[in-house]
């Protein structure tokens, strides 16, 4: 916090926001300026600042996502200075506050950019792809009918830990836009340990790390090149250990089905 | 599932080919480092390599067919992270990627041609302007120690083959590490370890395969 900033006093920022329209507008950088911004602010509420100027004076709002605005929702998605979320450990953009910066600075805000991600306007951008790849791929089949008793299926506390640690993924996309190669794959590599760890998911283990792969081509993610950004942005703190957990797995599901033990064509829908 | 065009199926595909160059590039200094014990030290161990043909070939044609995977594989896969990644930020920061990382591509293309250089230069002897007419020693075996000091001696040669050696530690330096990633032997515990190890790997190769051409260079080196 700058001498500018003190804990009453304001700042005022210089903000350069992509516009876009629509989808398949060109868009462009414009600057703005947000004033009276206090240390308390959080990134959202500076924006809702901003925007109320903007409607003011008639001009049209910046659209951002955003929902719980208590970091849980993983709607809230911008790039800040060329780093999703801002670049605060563990923090989605909802809960990076404006203590963070100084008076005076020029800050950069631009939408998660991906081929599967398409920008729906300005700041918003369509991440059905993940939504897909759950479709696809992120799912457990069971019977319908009695409830089971709790403790049938018991889960050592490790094991549990482990899928917790990998269902804390919020789906908020930060990997993807922060991966150099569009690549979802610590998303798809969370949601594929998680549920291989636990015995209900290991039957389908191998025809979903299949379905997993290739709904990930089908979507128009890249390939993983192992630069890591992926876990060094996302805000629940997703480790890449899941992504060698996808790789492991989809080695085993290889060779099961090379040797004729599987097949992973007859993958079960999530129809 | 399909090992050559699934995206994981062809990262295994690149750590196992990258694997195996490695431990040739092991074995490669190993056998380079007999240079140190002077011309008869690397002109034994040239005698004894030529005396095993079949190891020979079967190196040649193993590493072979494991660049041609690498080299091919590493371009679909660089042409199709570009297509899924079209549009760069205007700010430029990244928090973990390494120059070496993002760089894969060119330091391998530049590694792929060093290699069909030295192989021209030094098994086929045919690079244009730097022809090597094979002697031998007293012992009559090929002294590969005249032929290595005579193109060492020269600065421009000299210097290819350091930045070639440079190229190879920054393409190792992410590549080793990586390996383990894409082969799904790593996790949160191991990876400072297997990173420790790639980089200190590379940089053994480095310095033991830059030191030949430097030391000859400088006539450090005793006959």
């Amino acid at each position: 916090m700058s001498a500018h900033a003190t804990e009453h006093g304001t700042m005022n920022i210089k903000l350069i926001v992509w516009r876009q329209p629509a989808r398949d507008k060109p868009g462009r950088f414009e600057t703005y300026e947000a004033k009276n911004i206090t240390p308390h602010h959080s990134f959202l509420e500076m924006l809702d600042v901003v925007n109320e100027d903007l409607i003011k004076a008639g001009k049209d709002p910046i659209a951002f996502d955003h929902d719980c605005r208590e970091g849980i929702c993983g709607m809230c998605s911008a790039v800040v200075n060329g780093v999703p979320h801002g670049g605060q450990e563990r923090t989605t953009l909802c809960q990076l506050h404006m203590r963070k910066f100084k008076d005076g600075d020029a800050i950069y805000l631009e939408p998660w950019r991906a081929r599967a991600f398409p920008i729906l306007r300005d700041l918003i951008v369509d991440r059905t792809a993940l939504d897909k790849l759950i479709q696809v791929a992120g799912f457990v089949s069971c019977h319908t009918g009695g409830v089971p008793d709790g403790n049938a299926i018991l889960v050592g506390k490790p094991e549990a830990d482990y899928a917790m640690d990998a269902a804390a993924c919020i789906g908020c996309g930060a990997c993807v836009a922060a991966c150099p190669n569009g690549a979802a794959m610590l998303f798809a590599g969370a949601k594929v340990a998680q549920l291989a760890e636990l015995p209900q998911g290991q039957v389908e283990a191998p025809q979903r790390v299949a379905a997993m792969v290739k709904a990930m081509a089908d979507q128009g993610f890249g390939n993983c090149s192992n630069h890591y950004e992926c876990e060094a942005a996302c805000p629940k703190g997703i480790e890449v250990k899941f992504i060698a957990r996808l790789n492991r797995e989809f080695t085993k599901a290889l060779c099961q089905e090379k040797i004729g033990a599987i097949s992973t064509t007859t993958a079960a829908s999530g129809d | 599932m399909r090992l050559l065009s699934d995206s994981i199926g062809r990262k295994v595909v690149m750590a196992i080919t990258g694997l195996l160059m490695v431990l040739f590039v092991v074995g490669h200094l190993l056998g380079n480092l007999s240079i140190f014990a002077g011309a008869d030290g690397i002109n034994t161990y040239a005698a004894k390599l030529q005396a095993l043909p079949l190891l020979v070939w079967a190196t040649r044609i193993v590493m072979g067919a494991a660049v041609l995977f690498h080299l091919v594989i590493s371009i679909q896969i660089t042409l199709e992270n570009n297509q899924a990644n079209p549009t760069a930020y205007a700010v430029d920061r990244r928090l973990r990627a390494t120059f070496a990382g993002k760089n894969m591509i060119w330091t391998g293309l530049l590694l792929g041609g060093f290699i069909l250089f030295h192989l021209f230069h030094f098994t086929v002897r045919s690079v244009p302007g730097l022809e090597i007419v094979q002697v031998h020693d007293a012992l009559g075996r090929a002294d590969v120690f005249a032929m290595v000091s005579a193109a060492f001696g020269k600065l421009v040669t000299a210097a290819v083959y350091v930045i070639a050696m440079l190229m190879l530690y920054l393409h190792l330096s992410h590549g080793i590490q990586s390996t383990f990633q894409s082969l799904g032997l790593n996790n949160s515990k191991t990876m400072p370890g297997f990173a420790k190890f790639g980089g200190v790997l590379s940089v053994i190769f480095l310095l033991g395969y830059g030191a030949i051409p430097v030391a000859i260079f400088f006539g450090l080196l005793a006959k």
